[in-house]
């Protein structure tokens, strides 16, 4: 640690020059960073702050959808009342993770970027069909959420690039989202599974859009295309769920480990993409 | 590499200390301002020991480089009692018997001030939930529970008068 510096550019071009320096790491809340740092597990140079880059913090509404700042804390993205009308998902995917404390701190872009399978922001991100705005040395470049996580903390992030914000895309009447996890305690733990599910209705309630993503029960969090493709043209009648759910367990690829094996978190998947789209339809204003 | 100059705010006075390269606002806290209340039980976020509030938010120190609290306005467990008079969560902390060997004390205290800044009105589960993030192996957190309920109370009826 003896080698470290700590800088906090306030422009994305300055946190670019930063970063591009060997060894620069970048730092939102520091809930992953810093316990990473203090264990020893990662030895960085250079600590680049993105709190204080413009751009970084904050919510705000354009063009019809939402753009969050990547290192905007959970604490903040829970007390925004029209991000959490209208994303329901989104926001109680990053509201579940940690404790109050860690909330005051932790970021959807630090979650992503952290690349722990087990994220519990990045399903319904996913499901959302969010983009992420990168900055780097060629400019900025807009790239789907699921294409970000390469492996377990493995990024497709290029040298000297960092995420500014997300967005989610504009959207139609009758449409939400729901995003659960499973952990052994209410608090405090490491989804044994997790799934997002975002879905858009006509005013019939049938299901003309869906979207389902799932966590922890593959190297990175998967968007399964199959599984959405079953709840289109539905009511969300027994049929389609029972589709959907066997394409949510057709596409797991987990690990055993002490908190669940991999039949259990295989079929814990399903569960909790079915009920996620029970409550996605629910919230979107149809009732079973 | 060289120490950073650090200028913030602590329980409303203006400080100054050099911050060493990698230093936490925990350490930054003990080690340069001798405010040793706010306590390191794990340094890695699990705890809550160290839960310090920055800028209105609470968050754990340990998990704060103090580098970042640069122009900021930190709030420690010093900064809770008015000179000798205590802080009703202090006062109720001490009624309830809700401290054993007080470790997690100043953590919970400082957590539970947070939340009464934000809600002055929290119901049992409410408060149960916003502490999860302060352990503690000594109380059972039945008496902390009762304390902190009792003390907003307190604070309720204070405020309508
Ligand atoms: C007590 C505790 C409980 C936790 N519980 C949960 C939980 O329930 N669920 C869960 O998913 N996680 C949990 N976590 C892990 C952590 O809090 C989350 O992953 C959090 O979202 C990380 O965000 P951060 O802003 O703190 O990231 P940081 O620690 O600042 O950064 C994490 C990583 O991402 C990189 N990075 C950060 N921001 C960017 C950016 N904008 N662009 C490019 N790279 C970036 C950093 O360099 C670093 O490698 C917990 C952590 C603690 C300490
Ligand atoms: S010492 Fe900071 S959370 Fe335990
Ligand atoms: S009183 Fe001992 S840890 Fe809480």
């Amino acid at each position: 640690m003896s080698q470290l510096a700590y800088l906090a550019p306030s422009s994305p071009e300055q946190a670019v020059i930063a970063l591009s320096a060997a060894g620069a790491r970048p730092l939102a809340g520091g809930t992953d960073l810093l316990v990473q740092l203090r264990a020893g597990r990662t030895k960085p140079d250079i600590i680049v702050d993105l709190k204080r880059v413009a751009g970084a913090i904050g919510v705000r509404e354009e063009a019809g959808g939402f753009v969050v700042g990547a290192a905007t804390s959970g604490a903040v993205l829970g007390e925004h009342a029209r991000l959490s009308r209208i994303w329901p998902g989104v926001v109680e995917g990053a509201k579940l993770i940690g404790s109050t404390q860690v909330q005051g701190r932790a970021s959807l872009g630090g979650n992503l970027c952290n690349a722990s399978p087990a994220a519990d922001g990045v399903p319904a991100l996913i499901a959302a069909r969010a983009t992420c705005m990168i900055v780097g040395p060629n400019g900025q470049r807009e790239a789907p959420v699921e294409s970000i996580v390469t492996g377990p903390g493995q990024t497709s992030l290029g040298p000297g690039e960092f995420l500014l914000a997300f967005r989610l895309p504009p959207r139609p009447a009758f449409a939400s989202d729901a995003y659960l996890r499973l952990t052994p305690r209410t608090e405090m733990d490491i989804a044994v599974a997790g799934a997002g599910v975002n879905l858009a209705l006509d005013a019939d309630g049938v299901v003309t859009q869906a979207h389902v993503a799932i966590g922890a029960v593959a190297p990175t969090a998967l968007l399964v295309a199959d599984a959405g493709a079953a709840l289109v043209g539905s009511r969300l009648n027994e049929a389609s769920l029972a589709a959907m759910e066997a394409a949510v367990r057709a596409a797991c690829r987990p690990i055993s480990d002490k908190r669940g094996t991999e039949e259990y978190r295989t079929r814990i998947a399903g569960v909790l993409a079915r009920r996620a789209a029970r409550i996605a339809y629910q919230r979107a204003g149809a009732t079973l | 590499m060289s120490k950073t100059h650090v200028s913030a705010t602590v329980n409303g006075d203006p400080v100054e200390f050099l911050a060493a390269p990698g230093m936490t606002l925990l350490d930054a806290l003990r080690e340069e301002l001798n405010l040793t209340g706010s306590k390191e039980g794990c340094g890695s976020g699990d705890c809550g020991a160290c839960s310090v509030i920055l800028d209105g938010r609470l968050v754990c120190s340990c998990l704060v480089l103090a580098a970042e609290v640069e122009g900021r306005r930190v709030e420690t467990i010093e900064g809770l009692a008015h000179g000798s008079e205590l802080h009703p969560l202090q006062q109720k902390f001490l009624e309830h018997a809700a401290l054993q060997c007080g470790v997690c004390t100043p953590g919970l205290l400082v957590a539970a001030k947070a939340l009464l800044d934000s809600n002055p009105d929290p119901t049992e589960s409410e408060t149960r939930y916003w502490l999860a993030g302060n352990l503690c192996r000594c109380t059972g957190y039945d008496k902390v529970i009762r304390a902190v309920m009792d003390a907003a109370a307190e604070l309720r009826q204070v405020r309508a008068a």
